[in-house]
């Protein structure tokens, strides 16, 4: 995919909307401690803010059963602080991201937990919330930083939110706005190299999550006009092939229900789906058959 | 000041208002072309005000929503996903006419380029062909293709607007060309008719009852009035008659094809198509491509049953036949397979209550303040399912472009939920 034009407000001014994953089945697997990840975090935030004075940060937490807003450099209250050797700059973000982890802990617990199921975080929720706020960014006129989304995730793909995922991702493309992606897990994630393959932004899975800061500073905090200039790692094999819907397996050749999309792998007599019969007009045959019957005693 | 007034197609422009705009400023143009005074409203204590756009947009595009949920009644309404359109454009005399800035014919081009992409946006799978009326005949321009650019290019080529127009010319080309399409898709016609009348050379209810018969579903765009023979077709086929008033409304009508129609079930076969996911082919491998018949180097497709390369998706392999997809490709329609539902308008007055004191203050999706001016809870809409509020642009963002509620994916589903689900 062509990289992405870059909308010509502000040259490198950017707003980058973080989408942190607080997933805690994620995390108590983890080599890294939340803490340590934290410190990275924060720095790479004072790095990007320090960049340039009009840079935007705002920043949502991806929980387990619910997503919010953590922080936004660009709102008044959050630069008030009582600094005790924490910079007041991010102590709300700490605050806030406290209050946020107990309280999902507390709706995690309400709904009975299966353990057999992926545990995965909501990732299509805090994406959606991030194309809203950028939408009301575009809304407010013709000054705007450049906005790009920075997904930093390690939980697993939920299958169950493939199709709101699709949605934001298409609805990030059209507004073109590069979903950037560092996975920090150990397998794969087919939803953020395809995001980032679709709207042209840049996936990574660091090697060793120790020097994540090095990761984050030396790909993800170059704003999208200097990218044109800097040397990016490439997507590397991202499989569009697509799964069936009977076995779940990645089929590279499958019938497709001409109806709902279905995809299966062999031929079926009837779509599972939507119930479509296949291969049968609905227009009732039987009036011109009895015309032929009716025809053959005459001649 | 420029004395030069641009001639189309030696129409004379019949503004007298050009020969006394020698010598006026910049400034004043906009009371000459825009009449500014326009944008004036007076509020309730009789003091001027601009008009209120954004209230008035909502409320139409609240009224729109409406219509279209009241359509589908709650139920999941089918909808042809593989479409075989044919866009058949009016290029007879009347096409030159300068009611429409700069010609009838320029705005047609610009905004059918606009709908091409918006459709193959929409509508990865489906198919569009090109037809011109001139001279009383009907010309294919594109033959049905998936490639936006071919029929954009074929489009732009020629822009001239000559003698009569004939409906029933276009009908039964459209036709003989829409015979031979697979019985899965949807078969539809969209015709942009700027002529006032059709010079036929023979009976043309014959041909829109042949039309029916075949299941093509016709859609009229009218540019100058309405007539009763496009009524007629449209209401024989199942078709939308429109007449375009001005530009933006013309665009407006336009775009409104551009989601796949409720589908009549009788009309199109459902069918298991035979489709390949081809896997991108490494980089640096040479190959030659089979559209254009040159050596390419890395990025392109591998078709799964007969290994010819080819450049773009989707398409269908130049070699064997079968169609090539990728799974975002089909991704892309699942939104009209699982539409979200409405949001239900918050009434300012009975919104004090304690919900919305504790969810209401901002919106949901992108931290706005709800709260209006004087500390009165401005205008906001909320969801039914999650109860989150949301802004007006929210809502408007939500449904036309992102498809998927922030608050309903913002809560965790206990059961792992299959994709057909729901």
């Amino acid at each position: 995919m062509a990289s992405v034009a870059s909308k010509l407000y502000s040259d490198d001014v950017s707003l980058l909307v973080l989408l942190l994953d607080t997933n805690p089945f994620f995390w108590s697997t983890t080599s890294i401690t939340f803490s340590q990840f934290l410190s990275h975090v924060l720095a790479f935030l004072n790095a990007v803010m320090g960049l340039n004075q009009l840079n935007q940060v705002v920043v949502i937490a991806t929980g387990y059963s619910s997503c919010d807003y953590i922080y936004d450099s660009s709102s008044t209250s959050s630069n008030h602080g009582t600094g005790n050797g924490m910079p007041a700059l991010f102590s709300s973000l700490l605050e806030k991201l406290e209050d946020f982890v107990t309280k999902d802990e507390e709706l995690s617990k309400e709904k009975n937990v299966s353990k057999d199921r992926v545990a995965s975080s909501l990732l299509s929720g805090s994406l959606s919330m991030a194309l809203c706020y950028i939408q009301r960014v575009f809304r407010s006129g013709h000054l705007h930083p450049q906005p790009r989304i920075l997904c930093l995730q390690g939980s697993q793909d939920g299958p169950e939110q493939y199709v709101a995922v699709m949605n934001s991702i298409f609805s990030a493309q059209r507004l073109m706005v590069p979903i950037d992606s560092c996975y920090i897990g150990t397998q794969n994630s087919a939803f953020l190299q395809q995001a980032s393959y679709i709207t042209g932004g840049v996936h990574h899975k660091p090697q060793q999550l120790d020097g994540l800061f090095q990761y984050l500073t030396t790909i993800f905090a170059t704003d999208l006009h200097s990218r044109g200039f800097v040397q990016l790692p490439k997507p590397v094999g991202v499989d569009f092939r697509a799964s069936c819907f009977c076995h779940k397996k990645t089929i590279d050749m499958g019938y497709i229900c001409s109806v709902c999309l279905s995809i299966f792998c062999e031929h079926h007599k009837k779509c599972t789906t939507c119930g479509s019969v296949f291969g049968q007009s609905k227009l009732d045959d039987v009036s011109s058959v009895s015309d032929k019957k009716r025809k053959s005693p005459d001649t | 000041m420029s004395n030069q007034k641009k001639r189309l197609n030696g129409g004379e422009r019949e503004d007298e208002d050009e020969d006394d705009a020698e010598g006026i400023g910049e400034w004043e143009r906009a009371y000459v072309d825009d009449r500014s005074w326009e944008a004036l409203q007076e509020d309730e204590s009789g003091l001027l005000r601009p008009i209120d756009n954004s209230a008035i947009y909502h409320a139409q595009y609240r009224r729109r929503l409406r219509m279209l949920s009241a359509a589908a009644a709650g139920t999941r309404i089918q909808k042809g996903l593989i479409r075989y359109l044919y866009i058949v454009i009016d290029f007879s005399r009347a096409a030159a006419e300068m009611d429409f800035r700069p010609s009838r014919m320029a705005v047609m081009a610009k905004h059918v380029e606009a709908f091409i992409r918006e459709f193959f946006d929409q509508n990865p799978l489906s198919q569009i062909g090109l037809v011109s009326i001139k001279n009383g005949v009907a010309h294919t321009l594109t033959d049905l293709g998936g490639s936006p650019e071919t029929h954009i290019k074929a489009l732009m080529g020629k822009l001239e607007a000559l003698g009569d127009s004939s409906l029933q010319n276009a009908l039964e080309l459209v036709h003989e060309h829409l015979n031979q399409v697979p019985s899965y898709g949807h078969r539809e016609v969209l015709i942009l008719y700027s002529a006032l009348c059709t010079c036929d050379p023979g009976d043309i209810m014959e041909t829109i009852q042949k039309c029916k018969k075949s299941k093509l579903r016709c859609s009229v765009i009218g540019l100058s009035a309405e007539m009763f023979i496009c009524k007629h077709l449209c209401q024989e086929t199942g078709g939308l008659y429109s007449v375009a008033v001005d530009e933006v409304h013309l665009k407006d009508l336009l775009l409104e094809h551009a989601p796949p129609p409720p589908a009549i079930a009788e009309f199109a076969i459902a069918n298991l198509i035979k489709m390949g996911f081809p896997q991108r082919a490494a980089e640096g491998s040479m190959a030659i491509c089979s559209c254009h018949k040159e050596v390419k180097i890395g990025a392109g497709y591998m078709c799964p049953r007969c290994k010819a390369r080819v450049c773009d998706l989707p398409t269908e392999c130049t070699i064997c036949g079968l169609t090539l997809v990728s799974s975002p490709h089909l991704a892309r329609s699942y939104h009209h397979l699982f539409p979200i539902a409405p949001f239900d308008e918050v009434p300012a007055l009975s919104s004090l209550n304690d919900n919305r004191r504790k969810l209401g203050k901002n919106c949901f999706g992108c931290q706005q303040s709800l709260i209006g001016t004087g500390n009165k809870p401005g205008p906001c809409v909320t969801c039914r399912k999650c109860k989150h509020f949301f802004c007006l642009d929210c809502d408007i963002y939500i449904h036309e472009s992102l498809h998927n509620c922030p608050g309903c994916e913002s809560i965790h589903r206990p059961k792992s939920v299959s994709l057909m689900e729901e």
